[in-house]
């Protein structure tokens, strides 16, 4: 999980350039539907603080469109690739429709479960390294089995590529770690 | 190989940049559009093609453009849905990410058509890399004078944005997509008024599909008399199929409509058969929301005629014996394959995505994911197959959307072609939770 020491640090407001930029996402549509770039907004915001939507977050969103918390509130919990809970430092959504099915998806979320150590799908590693998600149908369907991790799609899976995945991601999180 | 109109640059290295794309005669449609014809002009030759919308529903580009309402002083839009969520779909994925100029292309050419002067991709939040590789696509556009103020001097301005949506199955449905671009929970709303007359922020807006979008490009190109004689007197033209399940070789192929559904799965230019040379048990060939096909219904129809990769051939039979072309998520299975198990699993999709604003859907698809888990996992008893009938006509027809009629036909089907298979599982409950029934013998289980 997300350290709560990462959790004061990784808040609202957003950086002078970050806000430019959303500034123009909300000029993309016209006056008055200021409203229409929360989908965006709220990726961005996502990214930006911690890998979550808290109420904090989801209220300053709302100032920033200029609409009602309750608006973010209702829109956030409606649509399932935004979290409003903390979760771990990489979120993997393992697609778990039919033709990802037909080729294997259910040893895949098996075998990930193994190798984090956890349960239950849902839950985040003890390192709090790593949440386990399944995703309805994510358009990957002739390169199954597959997850998606951030923006990257990760395609024809095996127990040996999601091990590899594993220590990848690792690694990444060490070395920006060490940058800091 | 067919004739191929959308994807036949695809392989060309740096194809995804403005020059390569204008290279290969990129853009061409547009300068054509805007230099020699007028927009009325453009929805004649998309009419004339006889093309058909691809998003799976199938309804006649042409005509909806033509319901488009023109009052005074009301902006027009044009939405292209790129939202693609159907189970077994990822065609449009595949023309965004290696030739995104190609829907800007025809973004272009359909606003100037329709009248629009701001248009919106509305592209599913899962692909958000295929955002970006768009919005770099759209400013090259912008840089080279394909998009803002009086393009090619013609005197006609156009802005293009994309624009993610956030994980909702629904939001393929326009007027749920529409509502979403609008910032709000994806609720379809109730029609009439149709987007034509009513669409986003209450102006007259047209939703088309990616593909569609982009067909408009060749037919612009060629004419749309010309493009008429590609494919079948009724399935015009070309379509992207994108092939999954247990085949040799998956992935999104362009076909001329018509091609034959025994030569597409096994062909060498095509899917190159089953996987590990296994036998084919059943095909969905439109996404998930149609009907089943069994192996003997798949390359024949009921009357012994080829089954053809066409509108009108692979529904031909009805519910009864055929199904839909649909998005043209081509899905697979071979033997060893559990039809309860897929069945359950499509159901469960369903009921996971139910926006819930009608009871009926809402309620139903739970319902109908439940009563399969039980059969699935030997749990079952013989009334359940009945009653799942029974839930399916509650749903059938009675929702806003057709996401209801999309949960509930594929059960329907299920049940229809591979009864003795549910029946199996109530009367086998142990083997049932062990492995499946499988081709044509009940297998022997240790």
């Amino acid at each position: 999980m997300i350290s709560t020491q990462e959790i004061q640090e990784k808040r609202p407001p957003f950086s002078p350039e970050k806000l430019d930029f959303v500034q123009k996402i909300i000029k993309q549509f016209p006056d008055g539907r200021e409203k229409s770039a929360i989908l965006r907004v709220l990726h961005i915001a996502e990214e930006e603080f911690g890998g979550w939507l808290s109420p904090e977050t989801m209220d300053y969103v709302a100032e920033l469109l200029n609409i009602q918390p309750v608006e973010v509130y209702e829109v956030a919990t409606f649509y399932t690739m935004f979290n409003v809970k903390p979760t771990g430092k990489f979120v993997f959504e393992v697609c778990r429709t039919g033709p990802c099915m037909l080729v294997g998806s259910d040893n895949i979320i098996e075998h990930i479960k193994n190798r984090l150590g956890i349960k239950n799908v849902g839950e985040t590693s003890s390192d709090g390294m790593f949440t386990l998600k399944t995703a309805e149908c994510l358009g990957a369907c002739g390169y199954g089995p597959m997850l998606q991790c951030g923006k990257t799609y990760h395609e024809h899976l095996t127990p040996e590529k999601v091990d590899a995945l594993i220590e990848e991601y690792r690694a990444k999180y060490s070395s920006s770690n060490n940058n800091n | 190989m067919g004739r191929k109109l959308l994807l036949e640059h695809i392989d060309v290295p740096g194809i995804e940049t403005f020059d390569v794309y204008r290279q290969k005669g990129g853009y061409s449609s547009v300068e054509k559009a805007l230099k020699t014809m007028s927009p009325a002009e453009v929805g004649e030759q998309v009419s004339k093609s006889g093309l058909k919308g691809r998003g799976g529903a199938g309804f006649p580009t042409g005509m909806k453009w033509s319901f488009l309402a023109k009052p005074d002083g009301v902006p027009r839009y044009l939405v292209c849905n790129a939202d693609e969520s159907e189970p077994g779909t990822f065609k449009d994925r595949y023309l965004m990410e290696k030739i995104p100029h190609l829907l800007i292309e025809g973004m272009i050419t359909s606003s100037y058509a329709l009248g629009a002067n701001t248009s919106y991709i509305y592209i599913r939040g899962e692909y958000m890399f295929v955002l970006d590789i768009l919005e770099k696509a759209i400013a090259e556009a912008y840089d080279k004078g394909f998009l803002g103020k009086n393009i090619l001097g013609s005197g006609y301005d156009l802005d293009l944005f994309v624009a993610p949506g956030g994980g909702a199955y629904i939001c393929g449905e326009e007027t749920a997509l529409l509502e979403s671009l609008e910032g709000k929970r994806g609720n379809p709303r109730m029609k009439p008024p149709f987007p034509a007359i009513k669409g986003l922020y209450g102006c007259p807006t047209v939703v088309n599909n990616v593909e569609s979008i982009a067909t408009v490009v060749p037919i612009v190109n060629l004419g749309g008399d010309e493009y008429a004689k590609i494919g079948t007197e009724k399935s015009t033209g070309t379509k992207l199929i994108s092939a999954c399940g247990n085949l040799a070789r998956p992935g999104v192929y362009e076909i001329e409509l018509g091609l034959s559904v025994e030569e597409f799965i096994y062909g060498d230019d095509w899917c190159r058969g089953i996987a590990n040379d296994k036998k084919i048990k059943a095909l969905i060939p439109g996404g998930s929301s149609v009907p089943i096909l069994p192996a003997h219904l798949i390359t024949k129809t009921a009357n012994g005629e080829d089954r053809l990769m066409s509108y009108e051939s692979l529904s031909d039979g009805g519910f009864a014996s055929g199904s839909m072309l649909g998005s043209g998520g081509f899905i697979v299975f071979d033997e060893d394959q559990c039809i309860v198990r897929n069945t359950w699993n499509f159901a469960r999709f369903y009921s996971h995505e139910s926006c819930g604003q009608c009871s009926p859907c809402r309620e139903g698809t739970g319902w109908m994911e439940k009563v399969l888990y039980r059969l699935e996992h030997g749990e079952g008893n013989m009334r359940d197959i009945d009653l799942l009938a029974d839930i399916n006509k509650k749903i059938e027809g009675n929702t806003i959307c057709p996401l209801g009629d999309a949960a509930a036909w594929p059960v329907a089907a299920a049940i229809r072609h591979f009864r003795e298979e549910f029946e199996w599982h109530v009367t086998h409950p142990l083997k049932a939770q062990k492995g499946n029934y499988g081709l044509l013998t009940v297998p022997e289980l240790k």
